[in-house]
Formats: structure tokens, sequence, C-alpha cells
């Protein structure tokens, strides 16, 4: 009975926290009608809580009342800013002081820095990675044995704006041919491919007259990646761009495909374009992975001397975002997908990334 | 009993349907039964106590039939005729089944049954073709994603990225001979190994020198005439030069300062090539031999 009377007194007293006094007049109060064990808890308890205004086993959350809530909490924001700032200040006034021996600043976390280990991530010395490259759907392509070619396409009835992507990725992409879907289902157009030689069918799929899919197959039964696609600019909304790109073989350069999925994915992109590029032409398709996402850029470069280069944005530039990697040629129901994005697990943490 | 006239009486004009919907310009009738669909005094199933309808389960057609006889037994009012899938053949049995019955009934079960067979056939010609299938986005997802895209691309610098990746290329050599810079970089590792030891710029040096002419000056040479040369000690080569020429015995290590000297003026230059030394007062042959020399020095150097 007593003991259930001091914690409701003492959850009275903390909710009027501002009022010292009143929690110390009712502490006293109770203080003489317990036994001597309660009273020295209460006593002990009663000087901590005197000398901080929180005591330790307090949290903001617990007060009902709203406005009394969001005044605590906006003292304990204020506080804790100013515990940062003079930490700060010391350790500037330290830094001063020590002059050269200080020691060097310490270097910002950034996503990059904290990103959660993959354990697939790829070591370049790695054997049995090797191995795999040797013997995957695309060593035909790395053994020089074929030569790209694709075939570039679209959903039903495109409208202009996609019509007009698909244009200019045949002009970038050598040997690339746009062709009309005409309602063909894509398992027909496949058989048909293959017998043609062709190597890659890329087809853009268009939501409300804007591309917003892209689905990537190689095609002697190469596996099939299905990609968001967000942020096209075509040629002509980009500003200081360049002339149109002439009919060299471009350069490739893939940026931070570290993981195993990020590996076959970049080689899939590197399949795209003949092996040998033509360094007369000076125009280079980047594709760089930033946080899964995959950002395509098409440059002409210059060198202006051994330090420095000149680029300047030629062609359309889109991201993409790897949606599903499947094992055969399309087939989206009976297929074997080897890496599904599932949202819920694969996106529940900032730092986590998988290509 | 079944007072068609007066049930339609009530419900058709006078008073409340629920099956009736009105609209601007026509009554609909939403009974189930409904051979037409319309409000009517010989389509609602209501108002007629002898009616028939085909309605379609599954895929399937069946003949509904009502008759006054049954009109007591809400249960066992409608008797249900499965039709043939065959189109000729249900005609056939809709005909035999409503044989005596009005014409009206008789016609308009066949029209609604023509109407469903073709729109059975549409549905299993559309299932044939691909499926479009919707998938639903999510706003916040998508906005999530539009904002860590845009996250992404800063810290991508793909500016830098791009151009740190083809200045790499260039350094390893993948570009070959298309580009005149590898002379540069040749001097920047001439630089850097005559910061490190000297022994090493002594040998490189000795290799230069092999080509070079010195012109060694007499013994009775003065060195007053020395002066004249102070004053063109902006033209550095020369003047490095005619000290070689005359401290040829002196020890290596001065000429090798020299040189070097020669080398970093000539780099601090801008590997602009040094015109030839303009001596206002000598026109002695050691010049013109100097000039020849500076040249070849100089394209070295440069």
């Amino acid at each position: 009975m007593d003991s259930t009377k001091v914690t409701t007194s003492e959850s009275v007293s903390k909710k009027k926290g501002k009022t010292k006094k009143l929690k110390q007049k009712i502490k006293t109060d109770e203080a003489p009608v317990q036994e001597m064990e309660q009273a020295e808890i209460e006593v002990t308890e009663n000087k901590s809580e005197s000398g901080a205004c929180f005591p330790p086993t307090f949290s903001v959350s617990e007060i009902k009342n709203k406005q009394r809530r969001h005044a605590m909490f906006l003292k304990l924001k204020e506080e804790k800013r100013k515990q940062k700032l003079e930490l700060k200040k010391k350790k500037k006034k330290e830094r001063k002081a020590l002059g050269d021996q200080a020691p060097p600043k310490e270097v910002p976390k950034t996503i990059e820095n904290q990103r959660i280990y993959d354990e697939t991530t790829v070591n370049p010395e790695d054997e049995e990675v090797a191995f795999d490259e040797g013997t995957d759907e695309f060593s035909a392509y790395f053994n020089r044995l074929t030569n790209p070619k694709v075939l570039i396409t679209t959903s039903d009835r495109p409208r202009g704006r996609t019509v007009r992507f698909c244009e200019q990725l045949a002009t970038m992409i050598p040997h690339a041919h746009v062709y009309y879907r005409r309602g063909l289902a894509l398992k027909r157009v496949i058989p048909q491919c293959i017998s043609r030689g062709f190597t890659y069918l890329m087809v853009i799929n268009e939501d409300r007259k804007v591309p917003n899919g892209l689905v990537l197959c190689h095609l002697p039964d190469g596996p099939t990646a299905h990609f968001k696609v967000s942020s096209v600019r075509l040629r002509k909304e980009m500003k200081r761009r360049g002339k149109d790109p002439t009919e060299h073989v471009p350069e490739v350069i893939l940026n931070n495909f570290t993981t195993r999925l990020g590996h076959s994915i970049g080689r899939m992109f590197a399949a795209l374009f003949p092996h040998d590029p033509q360094f007369v032409g000076r125009q280079v398709a980047t594709f760089h992975n930033q946080r899964d996402f995959i950002f395509f850029r098409f440059h002409r470069y210059i060198f202006k001397n051994e330090k420095k280069v000149g680029i300047q944005e030629l062609g359309p530039r889109f991201t993409l975002k790897l949606r599903s990697l499947q094992k055969g040629t399309f087939d989206s129901k009976f297929g074997e997908y080897e890496w599904v994005h599932k949202r819920h697990e694969m996106d529940s943490s900032r730092r986590k990334f998988h290509l | 009993m079944q007072h068609d006239d007066v049930i339609w009486d009530l419900i058709g004009n006078k008073s409340f349907c629920s099956y009736k919907v009105k609209t601007k310009t026509q009554q609909f009738c939403r009974n189930e039964y409904n051979i037409t669909g319309l409000c009517n005094r010989s389509s609602c199933p209501l108002a007629n106590s002898q009616y028939a309808t085909v309605r379609e389960e599954k895929g399937l057609c069946y003949l509904y039939m009502k008759v006054i006889e049954r009109a007591a037994f809400p249960a066992r009012m409608w008797e249900k005729v499965k039709l043939d899938r065959n189109y000729a053949k249900a005609l056939e049995q809709i005909d035999e089944n409503l044989i005596y019955w009005p014409r009206f009934i008789r016609h308009k079960c066949k029209q609604r049954l023509t109407k469903i067979t073709q729109y059975l056939i549409r549905i299993r010609k559309l299932t044939l073709k691909r499926q479009r299938k919707l998938v639903p986005l999510s706003r916040k997802v998508e906005r999530r994603e539009k904002r860590r895209e845009e996250k992404a691309l800063i810290a991508a610098q793909l500016e830098n990225a791009i151009e740190k990746e083809l200045l790499d290329r260039l350094k390893q050599g993948t570009y070959g001979d298309i580009y005149n810079f590898p002379i540069h970089a040749f001097d920047k590792a001439m630089e850097k190994q005559e910061e490190e030891t000297e022994s090493e710029e002594e040998e490189e040096e000795d290799e230069e020198e092999s080509g070079t002419r010195e012109f060694v000056a007499e013994e009775e040479f003065e060195e007053s005439d020395l002066s004249d040369f102070e004053d063109m000690n902006n033209l550095k080569g020369s003047s490095d030069e005619e000290e070689d020429a005359e401290e040829q015995s002196s020890e290596e290590e001065e000429t090798e300062e020299e040189l070097e000297e020669e080398k970093t003026k000539a780099k601090s230059k801008g590997k602009t090539p040094l015109k030839g030394p303009v001596r206002k007062k000598r026109a002695y042959v050691e010049i013109e031999y100097e000039q020849e020399t500076e040249p070849a020095q100089k394209s070295k150097a440069t």
C-alpha cells in the first residue's frame, strides 16, 4: 500500500517537473510515514532528483499532457544543443593549442562509407568469379565470338516521347535497330530475333506517355533484366549539349559495380557495345552505379593536356534501377528469377545496397 | 391472385418499384430476370405472369421460364433449361421451349442469346492475347525513390568520375599514340627523379652531355671578358653554356647544377623556345657554336 502510494506521488511530481519544491514537499511528507528502508531509498532518490532536472529513468514520452511534453522536449533539445556546442568549442581550442601535433581531422561519415558490407562483393583476384565469368552467357561476347546487334522496341502504341527516345538510343548504340511493336508477344518475337542474329532485345515500356521501364534481354538464352527508368532527358532538353553522336563506336565506362549481381549487370551493359572502341570518335558511354541507381550518360571528350580533359554531354541521359534479373529469355510467368527486388526486405536499411 | 395490370399500374407509374432506375430519357429495370433491361409494360418480370429470359452463368446459357401456374410457389417459380453450346442448336431449343409463347418474348430471348454468345466469343479471344498487368504504384514509395535518386546523383559526382576515369585510361596508355602528351609525362618523370637523388641526375646529365659540344677557352683567356657576359645573365642558356665552357675543368657538380638551372629555368619559362643569344659585343666562334647547341638542348627540354 505504502509503496504504491510512493509511486503515484512520484509520477504526479514528475508531471509537474518544473515545480521542484512540490516534489520535495511530498517526499518529506511521505518520509516519516515509511519504514526506515523505504525512507532511505526516498532520501537518496530525492537527492538525485534535486541535483538534475531530469532523473535518469525519466523519459519525455512518459508525460501524458501534450503541451507539457512538448515543452519538456524543447528543453531537452536545447540542453543537448548546448552540450554539443560546448564540446565543439573545446575541441577547437585543443586543436589550436596542439597546432601541428593535432590529430588528423576525422573523415565525415557518408552513406558510401557506412555501407553495410555485402558478402557477395567481388574480389578482383577471385578465381571462382573469374571461372564463372569465363563460362557464363556473356563469355561468347567477351571471347570475341559474337558481335552485338540490338533490337529496340517499345510496348504497345508508344507515344512521341518514347519513340524519340528509342530513336536516340539507336543512334548511340552501334548496330541498333528500332522496330515498331505491333502488338506482338515477346515470346514470339524472341525466336525470330535469334534467327536473324540479334544478340540483344531492348523493350522500353511506356506509361502515361513517358518511358518508365526497360527490359533488356540477352538473346541466345541469356539473362533478362528488368529496370525501372526514370529522369529521361532527350537530346533537345539538355543544356549545353554537343552535336549529334557520330557513327563511331564509343568507349564504355562502368563504375561501382562491386557485387556479384553488379558484376553480371555490368557485363550485360558492356556486351551491348562492340569490342573495339574507335578512339577517333572520342565518345564515351558511362554506366555509373551509385546506391543502386545506374546513371547513364553519353559524352564526347577532349584531352586539353595530360592533366585536364573536357567533356561535353551529347545524347540522352537516364537512370535505371534494377527490378529483377531472370535467368533465361523473357518469361515472366515461368522464368527462374535470379534476383527480385523485394521492397520490405531490401529497402529496410538505408545503407544496404545490392549492386 | 395475379393481376398483372394492377401490379403494373402500381409499380410502373404510380408507386415505387425498387428495381426501377430513372434517367433523363429512359427508365431501366435492374431486375436480374428482365429480358431487355428497360422498364416497360411488356418487359417487367413482376408485371408479367408468363415470362422468359436467357441468362449466362460461367460461360453457359440458360433459359428461364415463369408461368402463372407456379406463381404461388416462389421457390419453384423459375424453370431453368440449359441451352446447347452450339448457337444454332440453342436457338432451336428456345423455339421448342417457347413454342406457343408470345412473339415478343421469343424474339427478345433469341436476341439476348445472340448478344451473350458474341461477348463470350470476345472474352475467349482476349484471353489468348497478351494480358497487360497493372502494377499499383505506392505514392510514398515513389516519392522516396525519387528523393533517393536525387541524393545518389549528387553523391555520384558524375563529371568528376568520368574525367578521372578518362585520365586514368590516358595514363595507362589505352589510347596508344594518338595523343602527343607523353612527352610531358616524360618531363615530369625527369623532374621527380632530379629531386630525389643527385646520382641519378648525374647519369641523366651525362647522357645529355654526350651529344653536346663544349669549347674550352684558351689559357690566355681573360676573365675580364666575363664581365660583358654578366650583363647578359638574362640570356640564361648562353650564359650557362659559357660558364660550362670555361669551367669544363671544374668539378662536375657545378656543371650539373648549371644544367639543372637551365632546365628548371627552361621549364619555368613554360617551354617557350629561347631565342638565340643576342650578343652585343662579341662575335667569336664560340658564340656561334653555342647558338647551335642551344636549340638542340632546348628541344630536349621542351
